[in-house]
């Protein structure tokens, strides 16, 4: 079948409906295509785009001194397609994409608090992102709001924010967060529940927002990789190379193939680190602490062989525009054939006692089930969207190098529950061996960067990254002097979240931990 | 059952000597003499985490510490879920101006006498994220630290080598006990 032969459909389904598409590219956004619209166009082009089955993949804007440029991402059959249009700022006002597309909804609510664009038919138009650190009607990424902010006063507690409540015999409410108990990120979660039973989880984010876009603008590309290396701390190498391919593609720049296999290399291990870490995460949490314990162990040892051959122990600044920033020392390769193949005996064992364990089946097997309809109408990518039957993974469905020679197989699973998610992590642990003994045989020769060309004011970049969470996404303007006009990073968290509040339906309390790690969305990631 | 115990007992004790910081060290760590709190927390320090608006990135070098090589708690320290029950905040992150309130909500909800260490480049200096609309930057631009342990993120190592720093700088001699005017004052 060849690529995009849905794309021509499309567009005549617009004409139909007296859609005017103002122009069209393919390479502007490339690997995406790019179709520009009115304003008043863009809830019905969305209507229509979500008829052919488009999966929802990010919405963002770009504001400008008199109009914001929004974005909006979807993908079907392995092609990404992207509509923009421009809302002026003296009515920023367009309709919401939510009603068609679920994950639209707190992306739109982001939008809404940072850029001031208000979403009409929005299910839901409380703030998102948004507390107490800035007021009501000031908005920090338009340009007249300066970086750092307009008063020094101290934020208070976001006492005021409206959750919804269920009122019933016996219904009582548990708030927990922001600080949490554990070594964990902070976030509020608002449980309804009945006994021992949930009725709803309401999540409420926006903790750790850093401001993320904002101190992006006027970067260097070096300083940019840094700062998308830390949008999510565990991600820092999906991340990164995420920003440095829409960078790379905005300035028209040829990465050597070395580098492209030393990152796809780091990448790979940044997944099997995690993995390790959340398999044994996941077991604890049901107070099976032997697999935490062997996990943990295991990783630790991953973690200083990346300290020791690339130079971090989380491959933190490893990424950089042009290539990467360190060639692996003399006997290398070796050892990283000799460490995959010790990881595949080591895991074989552990992962036999985790996959067949009475205990962990009790606990595991129907706990937090997340149906295939839900994960495809949030747009999970990722463990959470393959354990419910999404099959999506960027390095096999949209190839970008090294992956564009590399076969890739992806674990698919349909029973949607905790012990699924395990599965499909564990599935990818192995995969990623093989991933990485592939890329180094034959391991390029050559330069291991090269330097990025002057990008042009106002070329524009996507990049498009498995990381270990699912599909990362990550948009780059230029401005004048090769300087970040604007960066957004959306994070595979947007969808998972949700995809949370749904999983937990009817579950019991004491699984909540157990169920909140089998997803393990980012709250950095996801705050900015 | 047997592949469990197969298994723990095929991979045995491996937890690492624990590293002796010297005067240096403890120099470099930033440890402020000044305001070591003369008391002792009975050879144990409860430690509440948190993270005050942290890429995520420190929690999980603070997570490797409690892995089988590094197993902070054969030197009594512990993490604990409540500030209620800790003798030290260990703080990560620039402090988001959405995390402030909660931090020093948690801050006076930790008995005295109590310890503020910051951990990782962002905590000790807001690193990468500065001060901002949404950043307050350093822990110490909201509560008072007590010890910083730099790093991007610090690593277990650079971790353990501090949290030893501030039990020694906490523990000045065998039997003290903390009086009433070594405490440090509550701003």
């Amino acid at each position: 079948m060849s690529r995009f032969d849905w794309l021509s459909e499309y567009l005549a389904r617009l004409e139909d409906d007296h859609v005017l598409v103002r122009s069209g590219s393919a390479e502007r956004l490339a690997p995406a295509h790019l179709l520009e619209l009115d304003a008043e166009d863009w809830g019905q082009a969305a209507r229509v785009a979500c008829t052919f089955g488009t999966r929802f993949v990010a919405l963002w804007g770009d504001p400008a001194e008199t109009q914001v440029r929004v974005y909006a991402c979807l993908e079907r059959e392995r092609d990404y397609l992207v509509l923009s249009t421009e809302v002026s700022l003296a009515q920023p006002v367009l309709a919401s994409l939510t009603p068609c597309y679920l994950g639209a909804n707190r992306l739109e609510r982001h939008l809404q608090d940072l850029a001031g664009i208000a979403f009409l038919d929005h299910p839901d138009n409380r703030r998102w992102t948004r507390h107490q650190a800035w007021p009501d009607g000031s908005f920090p990424l338009r340009t007249d709001f300066p970086s750092a902010g307009r008063s020094p006063r101290r934020a208070p507690a976001d006492a005021d924010y409206r959750f919804q409540r269920i009122q019933g015999n016996g219904v009582y409410e548990i708030p927990v967060g922001p600080v949490h108990a554990g070594i964990i990120e902070p976030g509020h979660f608002r449980f309804q529940a009945v006994g021992e039973e949930i009725l709803s989880l309401e999540e409420r984010l926006g903790y750790v927002h850093k401001g993320v876009e904002k101190i992006a603008v006027g970067r260097d590309p070096a300083g940019l990789a840094r700062l998308a290396g830390r949008v999510s701390g565990d991600s820092t190498v999906a991340h990164a190379w995420a920003a440095c391919i829409a960078m790379e593609r905005a300035a028209g720049c040829e990465v050597p193939a070395r580098a492209l296999h030393l990152r796809a290399l780091m990448c790979e291990r940044e997944r099997v680190a995690n993995h390790l870490g959340d398999i044994g995460a996941i077991c604890n949490d049901v107070a099976f602490s032997f697999a935490h314990v062997q996990c943990a162990r295991l990783r630790e040892q991953w973690q200083r062989r990346s300290r020791e051959l690339f130079g971090h122990r989380l491959m933190m600044d490893a990424v950089c525009p042009g290539g990467v920033a360190q060639d692996l020392p003399p006997g290398a390769p070796e050892q990283l054939h000799a460490d995959h193949l010790a990881l595949r005996r080591a895991v074989n064992p552990l992962f036999d006692v985790i996959e067949d364990h009475p205990s962990l089946d009790d606990r595991l097997i129907d706990t937090g089930r997340l149906s295939a309809a839900d994960a495809r109408a949030l747009g999970c990518t990722g463990y959470v969207g393959k354990a419910s039957g999404q099959a999506f993974d960027v390095r096999r469905d949209n190839p970008y190098p090294p992956y564009d020679g590399l076969e890739v197989r992806v674990p698919v699973q349909d029973a949607g529950d905790v012990a699924a998610r395990v599965r499909v992590r564990m599935e990818e642990v192995r995969e990623s061996l093989d991933l990485m003994d592939r890329l180094l045989t034959p391991m390029p020769t050559g330069p291991i960067d090269t330097a990025l060309p002057e990008p042009q004011a106002n070329a524009v970049g996507l990049g498009f990254v498995d990381g270990w969470r699912g599909e990362i996404l990550s948009f780059v303007r230029f401005g004048e002097g090769a300087r970040i006009a604007r960066f957004f990073p959306r994070d595979p968290s947007w969808m998972t979240w949700p995809a949370l509040e749904r999983l937990i339906h009817g579950n019991i309390v004491p699984d909540f931990p157990v169920c909140n790690k089998s997803v393990n969305a980012s709250y950095s990631g996801q705050d900015l | 059952m047997f592949r469990i115990l197969k298994q723990s007992l095929a991979t045995g004790i491996i937890t690492e000597a624990a590293p002796i910081p010297d005067d240096a060290e403890l120099e470099r760590l930033g440890i402020e003499l000044r305001r070591r709190i003369g008391g002792r927390f009975g050879r144990s320090l409860a430690i509440r985490q948190v993270d005050a608006g942290s890429c995520n990135g420190c929690e999980l070098e603070i997570h490797a510490l409690n892995n089988p090589y590094y197993d902070v708690e054969r030197f009594g320290v512990h993490f604990v879920a409540s500030p209620r029950h800790a003798d030290a905040l260990l703080v990560t992150g620039p402090v988001s101006r959405h995390m402030e309130t909660a931090l020093r909500r948690t801050w006076r909800a930790t008995p005295s006498p109590k310890l503020v260490i910051a951990a990782g480049t962002c905590a000790c200096s807001g690193g990468e994220f500065g001060v901002s609309y949404a950043s307050r930057g350093a822990v110490e631009n909201v509560i008072p630290v007590d010890a910083l342990i730099p790093g991007c993120p610090p690593t277990p190592l650079d971790l353990l080598t501090g949290l030893l720093g501030v039990l020694r700088g906490a523990l000045p001699g065998e039997g003290a006990r903390l009086t009433p005017q070594q405490r440090s004052p509550d701003p």
